[in-house]
């Protein structure tokens, strides 16, 4: 029975204590609720841990496998970090919700078949839409609404591929599929939205940043990265993806440069990373997929390390905007260094997590002989750099001095921080570490004397262009119009212009309505009597008193009319 | 710049020019690195001398012109939404 019990009920567990429990214990409740699940995780044994019967179908709640605990971990340890992080500032109920949110994802990473999968899939869109309306404002209640009804239409949209594959096949096996018909699309579409895809990657940019502080690092972690894995399970190798993943990676670095929210400019960093990572299913060979699986893992960590970075800035200065910030490396030396660590992390520099990850994936695409594939993801290399290597730590640490002098992290949040940027520098000197827990066998030397070589022209000249450019990327007071102008601007006005075209009708409708209540009235006060009056004497016909007598001899007649009836039949 | 500026070592203009030589040095060094370092070419072009230098340089000049271009049509104020829901 055991068996059956998936990790991801310790978390649920202790979502459930945050609220009732109080002070210390709490804070034992949030430090320790990780480690535990973590070793559950890898109490996990391969394959799938036995059925139980749920509707009438033999739903499997746990199954194993290398791939399903490499992600687990990494949330698993995510959650850690981001409670040590966020313990001291963040409200119960957000840790609540984050904490419910995180087992939504461990959950997926064990669900042995769709059902399931898709449980724990709206689990994660439930809490995640808390945690994003706990940034407490107008504008978070308002981007979460928008993040609850795209998640829930991307669940509806999962849930037909789901019934359609189960209608089709008889089977609700997690197995790899190929978007071929109706359903196998269906499914593939609902995971995209979930990975922020286009054309709706806009929620993305759209709710992250309006979280609390806190309540944006674990945003950053789950919900792209649990449809990254379940692309890896359900759709390796289909073709479409790395049209998707390449698409991604551009727009992601596009709209990094044009904006000026600095978590904003992480959170398009978010889609352009994912990207990296649905083109490595896309391509779906061995190596591919552990890249893929690979760079999720160190992403996560040094994503979540600058959306920190960004937080620490936020709760010291209240600021959100680069044009509102600079020159904070005086006073917040650690934040700094963390951040640099991240931002260099997040561009693969040499020494770091991201290039012994990424390079997996281009290394993939180059033993395809995908030319343009790789030309693309080189050029993106550059460009990350250039959108969140520098512009990111330049425009909130450095450029100019804005004048203010915030305090450093307090201990929690600088402990977390240098957790994670001690894993980014760990993972990118010894990957070796690394390399044994992915997916399937691997032999790959990440550091060959010509690769760094390599690296460092495209990463440095691609530094020097940002400060020759600089001019060009002058911060301005602005936001990006993304997709979600059709939902935010476009629609509503169609309705407008909509609801003035059926004026008329409308008009028409409301006087015939008025007509047919008036007429109704009139009948029941013909038919039922006066409501008005309490006791009046002219009563309507089927309101007046009747003596008894009457009535008996009525009913006698019916009676006898139906007995007569009865036997004459 | 104020005068509380100039203490500060990195705002310099003496430090931030010895930065830019700094830098300079070091971009020189990691293009002349290919002369001593093979760098292995999966499509003949990029193990080309140079080519990480060109091509990292080229393609940000072009995504920041593209994001620039894109500007011009995507910049809106950042109370832009905002208005519309005070309208409503």
């Amino acid at each position: 029975m055991p068996d059956l019990l998936s990790p991801a009920l310790i978390m649920i567990v202790a979502a459930m204590a945050i609220g009732p429990a109080k002070g210390h214990l709490r804070t034992a409740v949030l430090l320790l609720a990780p480690l535990i699940t973590l070793w559950a995780i890898w109490q996990v044994p391969d394959g799938v841990q036995g059925t139980v019967k749920f509707l009438s179908y033999n739903v499997e709640p746990v199954e194993g496998s290398a791939l399903r605990r490499l992600f687990a971990t990494v949330f698993a340890l995510m959650v850690f970090v981001g409670g040590l992080y966020a313990f001291r500032l963040a409200r119960w109920y957000e840790l609540a919700a984050a904490y419910a949110y995180a087992a939504g994802a461990i959950g997926v990473c064990f669900a042995g078949d769709l059902i399931v999968l898709f449980l724990y899939w709206e689990l994660m869109a439930l809490f995640s839409t808390v945690v994003v309306w706990c940034g407490g404002t107008p504008a978070a209640r308002a981007a979460g609404i928008r993040y609850a009804i795209m998640h829930l239409l991307g669940g509806v949209v999962l849930k037909v591929g789901i019934e359609g594959v189960l209608i089709s096949t008889g089977s609700i096996e997690i197995r790899p599929l190929l978007a071929t018909d109706f359903s196998t699309w269906m499914i593939l579409c609902g995971i995209l939205i979930n990975a922020a895809a286009p054309p709706v990657s806009a929620w993305l940019a759209d709710a992250y940043p309006e979280a609390s502080p806190t309540g944006s690092v674990f945003l950053s972690a789950f919900t792209t990265k649990t449809a990254v894995l379940v692309l890896i399970l359900l759709f390796p190798g289909e073709p479409v993806l790395i049209g998707v993943g390449l698409f991604m990676v551009v727009y992601g670095i596009v709209y990094a440069l044009l904006e000026n929210d600095i978590r904003r400019i992480l959170a398009y960093s978010i889609v352009n990373q994912v990207g990296f990572m649905v083109c490595a299913v896309g391509i779906g060979t061995e190596l591919a997929l552990n890249g893929a699986a690979a760079h999720a893992f160190a992403h996560i960590i040094y994503k979540a390390l600058l959306f920190m970075s960004a937080g620490v800035v936020i709760y010291r200065t209240g600021k959100t905007r680069c044009t509102e910030l600079g020159g904070l490396y005086r006073t917040m030396p650690v934040t700094t260094i963390c951040c640099i660590i991240g931002a260099l992390a997040i561009s693969s520099f040499p020494l770091t997590s991201g290039f012994t990850t990424k390079s997996l994936i281009s290394l993939a695409a180059a033993n395809e002989q995908m030319v343009w594939v790789y030309m693309t993801l080189t050029a993106a290399s550059a460009g990350v750099f250039l959108h969140a290597g520098i512009k990111f730590p330049w425009f909130v640490f450095f450029q100019r001095d804005s004048g203010m002098r915030p305090k450093d992290a307090p201990w929690n949040m600088a402990a977390a921080m240098i957790i994670f940027a001690a894993l980014c520098i760990l993972l990118g000197v010894a990957p070796q570490w690394l390399y044994p827990f992915l997916p399937y066998p691997i032999e790959y030397e990440a550091y060959t004397a010509g690769k760094v070589v390599f690296y460092l022209q495209l990463l440095l000249f691609s530094g020097l262009a940002f400060f020759i450019l600089l001019p060009l990327m002058k911060r301005t007071e602005t936001i990006s119009l993304d997709v979600d102008w059709l939902w935010r601007r476009a629609a509503p006005w169609l309705l407008q212009q909509g609801s003035r075209g059926l004026q008329p009708l409308l008009v028409f409708s409301a006087s015939t309505w008025q007509s047919l209540e008036a007429l109704s009235k009139r009948m029941a006060v013909n038919y039922l009597g006066q409501p008005e009056t309490a006791d009046s004497e002219e009563r309507g016909l089927f309101a007046r008193s009747w003596p008894i007598g009457a009535t008996a001899l009525w009913i006698a007649i019916l009676l006898s009319a139906y007995v007569f009836i009865y036997y004459t039949d | 710049m104020s005068d509380s500026d100039s203490q500060d070592f990195l705002s310099r203009p003496q430090t931030i020019r010895r930065l830019w030589w700094g830098f300079s040095i070091v971009l020189a060094l990691t293009v002349a690195a290919q002369l001593v370092i093979y760098v292995k070419g999966y499509f003949v072009v990029d193990g080309w001398f140079g080519f990480g230098a060109v091509y990292g340089f080229l393609s940000c000049l072009l995504m920041v012109l593209a994001a620039k271009a894109l500007g011009y049509f995507l910049k809106k104020p950042a109370d832009f939404y905002q208005q519309d829901e005070d309208d409503a």
